[in-house]
């Protein structure tokens, strides 16, 4: 094995070879950055095939299945297609922001891979406040939107600038709260001690109000179905991208894409565990495999709801995120402090040195799925005597109308 | 004199951004411009939180200043008029604006660069703090009664105040 060069000892390999080791050390930090980049961009492609094949299958379709094996190489055909389009500049753009805005869209989604582990020992870079990070760097989506709007000279991208941005600002606020949960669980911010804290137990199960609002406010700031209205290809055509044409459009789509997997993969980092499996410390490039099977399965919920769920409006779902996502995440972390504070208190909380050990998580893991439980009951409660109310006063005001004034027709169905 | 290594081009990169991010936000006629100079300074700001190890200051910069403080100037300047094009590049709080900010050079002058590069310009190795604080002991700074919990509490009433009076002004009268 000592002879062998590989990235893990590249360094060493260069500088026996006579390289200059801080040069040795450049190129291999350059590479690595070029790999967790390429990473992303290269999985976009084969993605896109996943989306549109699983969209056919839920619409009862075949799918791309000309270009290549299965269909495979239907994306690439796309991406060609897309680079010889004419690349149109509307007149009094601004050009420079015109042409900045998708470089910032594709940008702000592979700055993210940063922080993601992939197995225990490859990580772009471990910060030790990797959450944060990434809710940072997501956080210049919007400036992107904002700037494509306004730069396209047109009322329409602008309008629809408008309303993405109301949108991404509202759902940040319930996804920001459901990321502090398992911030506390694992009492840190970085993402490869969060997977590390997990071997033990993942935290959907000690956790799972958070990972569905997590999930949720996830789609909305990915803007994929039901809360596609950023896009809504059936009212619309489209928002604020409605100027771009040809590969700059192409950059905002599959940069809309890689988003969408990028959540998919941060939700199995940090509520489903990531690289962790069995076997991990002994072949790390298992956890590469797991994190992909993990990834796969939340991404194929995704695409499933995506082509099943109607698209909402957009007072529901203003009102949808302010009067229920945003109440429910901040009661659910109370909840989850309070109960993490009890457990620690009685002493049901794994020691440190056991926290890998499953049946240590055993007794915390309990209360606080006991507890996110008794939360969902208490949610639905409320929901159901708030429906049945609404109900019994439509119906009133229904009896009242039809007794002053009788000019309903007699077949109207009482109550709606 | 300054060592040229890694982090002086950073920290000379970064002080680029946020010295010509200033300028181009008062020498731009086109606001929108202005707004975009105003987010390459504030991410200089940023680049300079890393270089002093403090990462979460820096995300939290970007996050505080450029997610939703420049967002929200974005959206007051689409909804002013004639926010391109702008005929006067001054207006007439010039002579105010011109005394307040040169006090505040003089008093950055006297309080920060006169300390380093002036006469006892030896303090200049001293003044880095030996204690090396991260995110838990900012943390609990902010909660600790004998140091910052009292300006803790008092900036996030002037935030709730400034909440209630944002929803008074907006709520239809009744």
């Amino acid at each position: 094995m000592e002879d062998v060069c590989s990235i893990n000892n590249l360094v060493r390999c260069l500088v026996d070879g006579g390289m200059d080791a801080g040069l040795a050390n450049f190129i291999t930090i350059l590479l690595g950055v070029v790999l967790v980049a390429a990473l992303p961009l290269v999985t976009v492609i084969f993605l896109i095939w996943v989306e549109r094949k699983v969209a056919a299958r839920v619409q009862d379709r075949i799918g791309p299945n000309r270009v290549g094996p299965f269909g495979l190489l239907q994306s690439v055909a796309d991406a060609l297609k897309l680079l010889t389009k004419e690349d149109i500049t509307p007149m009094g753009a601004d050009k420079f922001i015109y042409n900045l805005a998708p470089i910032i869209a594709f940008a702000s989604i592979v700055l993210i891979w940063a922080v993601i582990p992939f197995t225990p020992l490859h990580i772009g870079a471990d910060l030790s406040i990797g959450i944060l990070y990434f809710m940072a760097v997501g956080s210049i989506a919007t400036v992107k939107v904002m700037v494509a709007g306004w730069s396209s000279n047109n009322k329409y991208a602008l309008l629809g600038a408008f309303r993405t941005i109301a949108q991404l600002l509202s759902y940040e606020v319930p996804l920001v709260l459901a990321l502090i949960v398992p911030v506390m669980l694992a009492g840190t911010m970085s993402m490869q001690a969060m997977t590390v804290a997990q071997q033990g137990m993942w935290f959907i199960f000690m956790a799972p109000v958070a990972a569905v609002i997590f999930f949720i406010a996830n789609l909305a700031e990915v803007g994929r179905a039901p809360f596609d209205l950023l896009e809504a290809e059936s009212e619309i055509i489209a928002g604020y991208n409605i100027e771009y044409s040809g590969f700059k459009f192409g950059m905002f789509m599959a940069g809309e894409f890689m988003h969408a997997f990028t959540v998919c993969v941060l939700l199995a980092v940090i509520f489903l565990g990531g690289w962790s499996g069995p076997f991990v410390h002994e072949v790390p490039v298992l956890g590469f495999v797991y994190l992909g099977l993990k990834t796969a399965f939340v991404y194929i919920v995704m695409l499933v709801l995506r082509s099943t769920v109607p698209r909402v409006r957009i007072d529901q779902l203003m009102a949808f995120n302010w009067k229920f996502l945003v109440p429910i995440s901040i009661v659910n972390l109370l909840l989850t402090a309070f109960l993490l504070y009890i457990v620690r208190a009685l002493g049901l909380a794994p020691a440190p040195n056991q926290a890998t050990d499953f049946v240590a998580n055993l007794p915390q893991t309990i209360v606080l799925f006991v507890g996110n439980l008794a939360l969902v009951g208490v949610i639905v409660s409320m929901i159901r005597s708030q429906g049945r109310r609404q109900r019994l006063a439509d119906e009133a005001r229904l009896a009242e109308s039809e007794t002053e004034e009788p000019a309903l027709p007699a077949g109207v169905p009482a109550g709606d | 004199m300054i060592e040229l290594n890694v982090q002086t081009i950073a920290f000379l990169i970064c002080a680029l951004f946020i010295l010509g991010g200033g300028l181009g936000v008062v020498t731009t006629r086109n606001l929108i411009h202005a707004t975009l100079y105003l987010i390459l300074s504030l991410f200089g700001v940023a680049g300079f939180f890393v270089l002093l190890s403090a990462p979460f200051l820096a995300a939290v910069q970007v996050l505080v200043y450029i997610g939703a403080i420049a967002i929200l100037i974005i959206f007051a300047v689409m909804l002013t008029r004639s926010m391109t094009q702008l005929r006067q590049v001054y207006n007439h709080q010039w002579t105010a604006s011109a005394v307040v900010s040169g006090l505040l050079f003089a008093l950055l002058v006297v309080g920060v660069i006169l300390p380093v590069w002036g006469i006892n310009g030896a303090q200049a190795v001293e003044t880095v703090s030996e204690v090396v604080a991260d995110t838990v002991d900012l943390g609990k700074a902010l909660v600790d009664r004998n140091q910052y919990v009292l300006p803790f509490e008092v900036a996030s009433l002037l935030l709730t105040a400034a909440m209630i009076g944002a929803i008074v002004i907006a709520r239809d009268d009744e």
